[in-house]
């Protein structure tokens, strides 16, 4: 299942979009965003849609991989559009005890639903041709004003990264420990939910002490490579920006531009 | 002054308890002194908590002495400003590969020490280029961490390392949880650091054979300096070197074993070319009373009872698990898609002692998985005692009771607050009264030589061998009828590892359990098992008694596996012209055969 989950995940491939700089991309999912939520006519819709495909050819990604992105937040889409569908006032068309469907509301649940979709598109279409490192690096450098308020930016961004080294060590080591539990005869699958969760602690408790285990050895090498904070610390692959960036940056307010003609003109 | 030189340099670890009393002080080393030159090859032995590590992180400055002076470079490690230049001169390469790689990319992860030292960007380049070419990862540098071996993380870490530009690399059992070929790379990575690069290496490990080619060894034990010499020396003296639970290869055992024995060669031998020369000096004489001096191997008394077994054909009782022609495939149907076996047949009496080998990638974790249905097969049928395993209603959980397989570091699945309790585990899932798992625990503790005082300790306090015990007796309470360890030894030290195989071999002696052992070491599997299983690229390549195995010791060098270094000795020694058994795979088989021969050759 964890498997499913296409945002956060890489998609090797030689396209200009994965040669973006990581902020530009970053930013434009943000302007994407907001414009769904600018549109408010179908007009509007073609247009982020249109764009949208577009990138997608750009981007080289095959288009299942952005559907498979869908999977695991259908039931949070469905949601909200019911919702939407039941609970928007106007012209009752069918009413049934104390549910009324409105044109309104059949009106808004599919904006949303379209609104809902387009986003998620556009957002693991950032994280497919981003590598997570790109990425962590980006918001860093985003969110370096931060700094001055006293937001720790450089150790999260550290966290973040090194959050994405060890997923998949600590997901082999859960495999490993619930394999050998197994063999000493635990039941992960059968009973009820109390059982269930009783039957965790055989997992839990390695895993942690694990974890805490590989978080000592971790902290103790870092030290040992002389890591000491941001302060004073260059990089080896710092951001610069190229001139597909500028680019990339032109087209990206031009289109937040019209959709906000397109609000204002009332398309 | 060398580069590193410490004075009465002790150090204490507290331990303070709950309520906040007076701290329990163990003092890790004591007493410590070091003078060592620029550019030599360092190593330092010593069992598990013999304090070298505690040492190791001094060098970098991880920990600053309670007593006595470390200096590196001519800078005093207590010395809060000088600490980053102390880290950058004296780099540090842990034992564990997976957790000391920081970056998600290799070469990021190389990067990552300059990054902090503030190098400018385009010199961080030139000095990734440098470092990666110097341990051979060139061709890596692009790929994540996760998808490479061992071997190839710790070079990795060992060039992050290097580009620091350091004088001195401080190696912390770096070899001690890779594989034999991992372990070769690593050193050759070292070696040739050392005399290219001029680095001064300290290298600190419980693998003798790893510590032959250095220029000055120290010897540790209950934090104090025991021993200090060079190779030579030390390992002329066995048995003060067992004393501190250590040992030697097989070569320097076996001439220690000869000299013993009566024969006039020289002492302190550490390659077989040596042992052959010396033995083909025509004036050897043979005493005439060799056969009742006694000589003592290492701390293994099993041996004896081998020698006398018939190793040459598998011995036959009931069956006990059958496989047909097993297939499995990871992730079918995907780019991934990967043949972990193909076609494997095969059939274990019960009772048998059975040694698994092949390098890593083989198939033989995949092929232990299967004898207790942990793994289903993708096409073929195993059966145990006659029952097709995956029949529907064949009761699994039934089953990995009665085969009880205990993966490699079993240390890491132990939970329970007490050592007890943690045993009892196996007992109460297969749904059994309190007084019957306690009692079962009981005894399989006994089994693994750990008495009462230990049934109430927190599993978490006791040292990485009884943790590893308490573990192997968690699967034994279960009282299986076969027993599958997988690499039971890893990371333990010569006497330790000696005393878990010993164990493992009385269990089968007393109590007749079939064991199924899976392990990279030819030495420890000649010495136990009446039958080897080779696996390679998931097939079964040889299913044989030992000897008859280790007689295709080229073709094993062929898929990455050796025979044990008695094995090459008789080789070499036939050779030679020497009229002996090349058959031999334990020290004391080898020991007789040359003395025999020895003994012929002196009454033409």
């Amino acid at each position: 299942m964890i498997r499913d989950i296409t945002i956060g995940q890489y998609y090797p491939a030689d396209s200009i979009l994965h040669r973006l700089d990581p902020r530009v991309k970053f930013v434009g999912t943000m302007v994407y965003i907001v414009s769904l939520f600018v549109f408010s006519s179908w007009v509007g819709y073609v247009v982020a849609a249109l764009s949208l495909i577009a990138m997608i050819i750009i981007s080289k990604v095959p288009f299942k991989f952005m559907v498979k992105g869908l999977k695991p937040v259908m039931m949070l889409l469905l949601i909200t559009m019911f919702f939407n569908l039941i609970f928007t006032p106007g012209e009752v068309i069918w009413s049934f005890w104390i549910i009324k469907i409105t044109k309104e509301g059949i009106r808004m649940s599919l904006k949303m639903g379209v609104r809902l979709v387009f986003l998620i598109i556009g957002a693991s279409l950032m994280t497919l041709t981003t590598t997570p490192n790109q990425l962590t690096d980006g918001l860093e450098r985003l969110m370096r004003p931060l700094n001055k308020i006293h937001v720790p930016v450089h150790e999260i961004a550290m966290m973040m990264s090194i959050a994405l080294r060890f997923i998949p060590i600590l997901l082999e080591e859960t495999d490993k420990i619930m394999k050998a539990q197994m063999a000493r005869g635990a039941d992960f699958e059968s009973g009820g939910l109390v059982q269930k969760v009783k039957n965790m602690v055989p997992l839990l408790v390695p895993l942690f002490v694990s974890a805490f285990r590989r978080a000592n050895d971790l902290a103790m090498a870092m030290e040992a490579r002389c890591y000491h904070g941001g302060d004073g610390r260059t990089q080896m692959k710092p951001l610069v920006y190229a001139g597909r960036d500028y680019v990339a940056y032109l087209v990206m307010f031009g289109y937040l531009a019209v959709s906000i003609v397109f609000r204002i003109v009332g398309i | 002054m060398g580069i590193i030189k410490a004075a009465k340099l002790a150090y204490d670890y507290l331990r303070y308890g709950e309520e906040g009393e007076e701290p329990e002080v163990n003092r890790a080393i004591d007493d410590v002194d070091l003078d060592i030159e620029e550019g030599q090859f360092i190593a330092i032995l010593g069992h598990n908590g013999s304090g070298k590590s505690t040492l190791a992180k001094h060098i970098n400055g991880l920990l600053v002495p309670s007593e006595g002076t470390l200096w590196v470079d001519h800078m005093d490690t207590s010395s809060l400003d000088d600490i980053w230049k102390i880290r950058q001169k004296a780099g540090m390469v842990f034992q564990n590969p997976d957790n000391q790689i920081i970056g998600t990319v290799v070469e990021e992860d190389v990067g990552f020490g300059p990054e902090n030292l503030g190098v400018p960007t385009d010199e961080i380049w030139r000095r990734v280029d440098e470092s990666l070419a110097a341990v051979g990862m060139t061709a890596y540098r692009h790929q994540s961490p996760n998808k490479l071996s061992g071997g190839q993380k710790q070079r990795v870490a060992i060039a992050g390392v290097m580009a620091m530009r350091p004088k001195c690399i401080v190696l912390d059992e770096p070899t001690a949880m890779l594989d034999p070929n991992g372990r070769k790379e690593v050193l050759k990575a070292v070696r040739e650091l050392n005399q290219k690069e001029k680095v001064t290496v300290i290298l600190i490990t419980h693998y003798m054979e790893e510590v032959v080619f250095a220029d000055d060894v120290y010897v540790m034990d209950s934090g104090h300096v025991v021993m200090h010499g060079i190779p030579r020396d030390i390992f002329s003296r066995v048995d003060e070197l067992k004393k501190y639970r250590l040992d030697v290869p097989q070569v320097t055992l076996l001439s220690y074993e000869l000299r013993k024995s009566g024969l006039m060669i020289p002492e302190g031998i550490l390659t077989i070319q040596e042992l052959v020369d010396a033995l083909g000096q025509e004036n050897l004489s043979v005493p005439e009373n060799w056969e009742k001096i006694e000589v003592h191997d290492t701390y293994s008394n099993v041996e004896n009872i081998k020698w006398e077994k018939t190793h040459d054909q598998p011995q036959s009782g009931a069956q006990s698990i059958r496989m047909e022609h097993v297939y499995y495939t990871y992730s079918p149907g995907t780019a991934y898609e990967m043949h972990a076996l193909k076609d494997v047949s095969l059939e274990i009496p019960q009772g048998q002692f059975v040694g698994i080998i092949g390098h890593t990638g083989s198939g033989k974790s995949t092929l232990i998985q299967h004898f207790n249905g942990l793994v289903r097969p993708s096409q073929g049928h195993i059966y145990f005692e006659g029952q097709d395993i995956w029949a529907e209603q064949f009761p699994l959980r039934g089953l990995r009771s009665q085969v009880g397989l205990v993966f490699q570091y079993p240390e890491h699945q132990l939970f329970e607050t007490d050592v007890l309790t943690d045993v009892c585990f196996g007992p109460k899932n297969q749904n059994l009264t309190q007084e019957e798992c306690e009692e079962r625990a009981k005894e399989a503790l006994k089994h693994v030589g750990l008495d009462e005082s230990f049934y109430a300790k927190s599993p978490f306090e006791l040292s990485g061998g009884q943790k590893r015990r308490v573990a192997i007796a968690g699967v034994l309470a279960m009282n299986p009828k076969v027993l599958i360890l997988d690499e039971p030894t890893a990371g333990l030290d010569p006497q330790g590892r000696d005393e878990i195989l010993d164990q493992i071999a009385s269990l089968h002696e007393t109590r007749g359990i079939t064991i199924i052992l899976v392990s990279h070491s030819m030495e420890d599997i000649a010495k136990y098992v009446d039958r080897i299983i080779v696996m390679n690229h998931g097939e079964k390549a040889y299913d044989d008694a030992p000897k008859k195995v280790f007689s295709h010791y080229k073709e094993l060098e062929k898929i990455g596996l050796a025979a044990p270094q008695i094995t090459y000795i008789m080789h070499a020694l036939a050779e030679k012209g020497m009229k002996v058994d090349t058959s031999a795979t334990t020290v004391e088989e080898a020991r007789i055969i040359i003395m025999k021969a020895l003994e012929k050759r002196g009454a033409l």
